[in-house]
């Protein structure tokens, strides 16, 4: 497909988009003034409708396909929350504004924070970060606060599972820690006698995920937060997996310290192509003084207002120009209250029953899982390498056949520890049905994959391009359009 | 079941082939001291239509206001097809787009937002957005830091907006990097030559700056230049529709560019979502953290587009990536390439001479009544500061009785400064509403003086 800017021509331009203005820059010093215009699109308002209509539909989404990504939560994004989140008093609120204008939008957040602090068993809940990365850095760097204000300065290190997903020792990194990681026993459960060894005097704190990505339940949970606990350290849940757990358990009662959450996932926020997300943080009592600043504060006369560093001295500090990403918050309130605690709870009940009928259909199917003996959390894992052994075809060859089949592929390679997985994530909002149909589809590639494998290697064939060249597109990057070949 | 599909018979149909007899055995591997079946206290539920009648209430509550606030969020018009595009389902819905073959709208599009905003900055690569301004700049510093051999230290002026330097504390000091602050020049407001003979990584230049000074970007970008230091250029995105680009300051433009893209078709929503911009030249690439799009050839030898060079990302390089970020703001991103495409190089250059127009208007108007002045001289763009003869708060809450909005207040962060307020004006501003501004705040000082 054309670029825009091969839509366009010089001196083409949509009319009713231009601002009067006089175009004079008298008065602007001529040394900070652009010379040459920048390479923007020359175009109608019409080709600007046409083109980004017709590159949307080059898109699988939700509202489009079965989306099966593992550890990603791709459930239905309700529209009423979006609508909702774009209500005119909400969308042109300066974030600056005194929060006497703001009242409505302020008790909102108040009592997101409050429901966020219910279900997850925490004392207190910050909405600032801008992603679950971004909650992992003010975690740890509570931590670190922490272990500071003890004056403990020894703690250097940050233990990791090496299930865990990319961001937690990068993070850790990031604050300044290092890294220690630890195996995974044969039953996916954190290796105990591997955790007894490496934990001590320079830990930390210990990052965990459960259900952990392997779709499985820690069930040491209680042990792992004892040794951690013991050692002086502190315990750390990335919440990437809460829907397999809203109203069933609560992070604060397995013992963790701090967490944080992906609303853009167990809160049905959009993942719009890869952001924005969300990433509020929990955190039990002793640290209460650290949560990132602003947060919403509920004064004795009842009105609200963003607390900031002179309420809480002892803070992390800011993470965003204002407020982290609020119209996220909106759509995700809208989301909770639309659920309620019965609501809530069956999201995890129905997401983990999905996961575990799928699961059944492809082990019935004659797929080989990566825990047998185990449940399902609200996800889990199919290993494909007896049939990569059998017939060359790889997991990255079999997701491009599904897309074929008209779905979207399940999340490859990750974890890293399970060789040539696909990790599997259906989520609530799918119906038995659609369930059958993925099932089928994923038999078929299987049976293709037998019969004639170079057919699946190549896939795919039924998408706006064949399979992509990542080598050509890593070693000769092409980065931007410079500008029509003269 | 709020958007649960299940009838009663998929329910039994499916404990039956799992051969349980309810969904609580399902659950059975979760230790049950671990509070199985624990109560939440939460209000209760509300459908569609009581949600809405809640959330309207609220939105409405918060009302309409007048505003002359800019202070790093900034009030443009948005066209109409900006945010209809942007939400439709294909977009709104779908993920990182990992599997390319599935995700070429999405690419595409980054593709073009990152040619668009290489461009406007005058920088070789873009990559596909950061979260917001302010932690663009903490990642800017990061890049800057790690790709010098020497001091991690980072000179940062004081005309930075001062949230933007409390981020990238937050963000950087867990890495030991000593972040110096410039002072700014008390008459002109802008930044003058660094006395600072130390060796560092990298100068931050705003421009314009918190004050809606212009600075001198050609003497700042040579001076760190000759001391071996990088260049961050500061930018609004917007302002670039008039405004030499940073590629082109000084001698060798500078090295690095960050900003928020807000401005480019973002609402101001109470502060987010919106996205951080980040370009840089071609030899500093592989210091960027975030996503980058590349265009390449398909198994047929047709373009197409993917995520490329993921070698620095976390996903891959774990402890040791470039940083921790993983998502961008690709819904924002996708609404700001709409946007400038339909402004194009023209539009956009209206929009920020219009914007330029109404603050003078504006100070001009203000700058004339008994106890209002400028409070620096010298050249800005869409913001100004104003030193008033009396405390700026009581003077802004008058203000607001009347529906008006009338600036951000500088008496906490910058008390030096005495009763100042920073105002600003973009194109939404009519000559009317810049009266209507003038007639209240002249009201409001004589009524202090009688």
């Amino acid at each position: 497909m054309k670029l825009i800017f091969e839509h366009g021509a010089p001196g083409r331009r949509t009319g009713a988009q231009w601002p009067q203005a006089d175009d004079a820059c008298t008065g602007l010093p001529e040394h900070l003034l652009r010379s040459q215009p920048p390479l923007l699109p020359e175009v109608a308002e019409m080709d600007v409708v046409r083109h980004y209509t017709r590159l949307s539909q080059r898109n699988y989404s939700i509202d489009t396909q079965f989306y099966p990504l593992g550890s990603c939560t791709m459930k239905y994004n309700p529209r009423a929350a979006n609508s909702l989140a774009m209500l005119p008093g909400f969308l042109t609120r300066h974030p600056l504004a005194p929060a006497s204008t703001g009242q409505g939008y302020l008790a909102t957040l108040h009592e997101l924070q409050l429901i966020l602090a219910e279900v997850t068993g925490m004392a207190g809940v910050s909405l600032t970060p801008m992603a679950g990365a971004q909650g992992e850095f003010a975690g740890v760097a509570m931590i670190r606060a922490w272990h500071a204000s003890r004056g403990d300065q020894g703690r250097r290190e940050i233990i990791v599972p090496d299930a865990a997903h990319g961001t937690n020792p990068a993070t850790a990194s990031m604050c300044g820690y290092t890294v220690r990681e630890i195996p995974t026993d044969r039953d996916g459960n954190v290796d105990l006698e591997a955790l007894r060894a490496v934990v001590g005097p320079q830990t930390a704190g210990l990052m965990l995920t459960n259900p952990s990505t392997l779709g499985v339940f820690e069930q040491q949970i209680r042990e792992i937060a004892r040794i951690v606990h013991t050692a002086g350290g502190l315990l750390y849940y990335d919440g990437a997996n809460l829907n397999a757990i809203l109203g069933r358990v609560k992070p604060g009662d397995m013992g963790f310290d701090v967490i944080h959450i992906n609303l853009h996932k167990t809160f049905a926020t959009p993942h719009g192509g890869g952001g924005p997300g969300s990433g509020p943080v929990g955190v039990s009592e002793r640290l209460l003084p650290f949560l990132p600043v602003p947060h919403v504060m509920r004064d004795a006369d009842g009105s609200y207002r963003l607390a900031d560093e002179d309420d809480f001295p002892h803070s992390i500090g800011r993470l965003s120009a204002f407020h982290g990403n609020a119209g996220v918050l909106l759509r995700a309130y809208v989301y909770a209250r639309m659920l309620g605690a019965q609501g809530l709870r069956r999201v995890a009940e129905y997401a983990t029953l999905n996961a575990n009928y799928l699961m059944k259909r492809l082990q019935d199917g004659g797929f080989e899982l990566a825990f047998p003996e185990r449940r399902a959390s609200h996800e889990f894992i199919v290993s494909l390498r007896r049939l990569k052994e059998e017939t060359g075809v790889s997991a990255m060859d079999f997701a491009k056949r599904l897309l074929d089949y008209g779905f979207h592929a399940p999340t490859t390679y990750f974890p890293l520890l399970v060789p040539e997985c696909l990790l599997i994530e259906p989520t609530e909002t799918e119906t038995c049905a659609t369930l059958d149909a993925f099932a089928d589809a994923m038999i078929a590639v299987a049976a293709e994959a037998r019969d004639t494998p170079g057919r699946v290697k190549a896939a795919p064939y039924s998408l706006p391009v064949r399979r992509l060249d990542d080598v050509k597109a890593a070693r000769e990057p092409d980065l931007a359009w410079r500008g029509p070949v003269l | 079941m709020p958007f649960i599909p299940h009838t009663e018979a998929d329910l039994a149909a499916m404990l039956d082939l799992l051969q349980v007899p309810d969904l609580n055995a399902l659950f059975d591997e979760i230790p049950p001291e671990l509070g199985e079946n624990v109560a939440l206290d939460l209000p209760p539920a509300l459908n569609e239509m009581e949600i809405s009648r809640l959330m309207g209430e609220r939105a409405d509550a918060d009302g309409r206001w007048l505003n002359f606030i800019g202070a790093g969020a900034y009030e443009h018009h948005i066209p109409a097809a900006v945010w209809q595009i942007a939400t439709r389902g294909e977009f709104y819905s779908a993920y990182t787009p990992y599997q390319a073959e599935a995700s070429q709208g999405t690419l595409q599009l980054i593709y073009e937002y990152q040619s668009m905003m290489a461009s406007l900055t005058g920088m070789e690569v873009s990559n596909a957005s950061l979260y917001d301004g302010a932690s663009a700049l903490a990642e800017a510093v990061l890049m800057a830091v790690r790709a010098s051999k020497g001091a991690a230290r980072v000179l940062i002026p004081a005309a930075v907006a001062p949230a933007y330097r409390a981020v990238v504390r937050t963000i950087v000091a867990p890495q030991g990097i000593e972040l110096v602050e410039l002072p700014y020049d008390p008459a002109s407001g802008t930044t003058p030559l660094p006395e600072y003979a130390d060796e560092c990584a990298a100068l931050v230049v705003p421009q314009p700056n918190f004050f809606g000074m212009l600075e001198d970007v050609d003497a700042l970008t040579d001076w760190a230049h000759a001391r071996g230091a990088r260049v961050i250029a500061l930018v609004n995105p917007l302002t670039l529709g008039v405004l030499k680009p940073p590629g082109q300051w000084g001698t060798s433009g500078a090295d690095i560019a960050a900003g928020d893209g807000q401005p480019l078709g973002a609402p101001l929503s109470a502060g987010g979502p919106y996205y951080g911009l980040l370009t840089c030249r071609q030899a500093l690439v592989r210091q960027m953290p975030g996503r980058l799009v590349g265009r390449t050839l398909d198994a047929d030898g047709s373009t197409g587009y993917t995520l490329t060079l993921q070698a620095r990302e976390q996903h891959i390089r774990r402890a040791k990536a470039t940083s921790n970020i993983c998502t961008n703001q690709g819904l924002v991103v996708a609404a700001s390439t709409i946007y400038m495409s339909l402004l194009g190089p023209g539009g956009l250059r209206r929009a920020a001479l219009a914007s330029w127009q109404n603050t003078r208007m504006l100070v001009e108007r203000l700058a004339g009544l008994p106890g209002v002045a400028r409070a620096f001289a010298g050249a800005g763009f869409h913001e100004c500061v104003l030193r008033l003869d009396r405390p700026v708060a009581p003077v802004l809450e008058a203000l607001a009785r009347q529906g008006i909005l009338g600036g951000f207040d500088l008496g906490r962060d910058y008390p030096q400064l005495g009763h100042a307020l920073l105002v600003c004006a973009t194109e939404t501003k009519t000559t009317a509403d810049i009266g209507r501004y003038e007639q209240a705040l002249a009201g409001i000082l004589s009524e202090g003086k009688s």
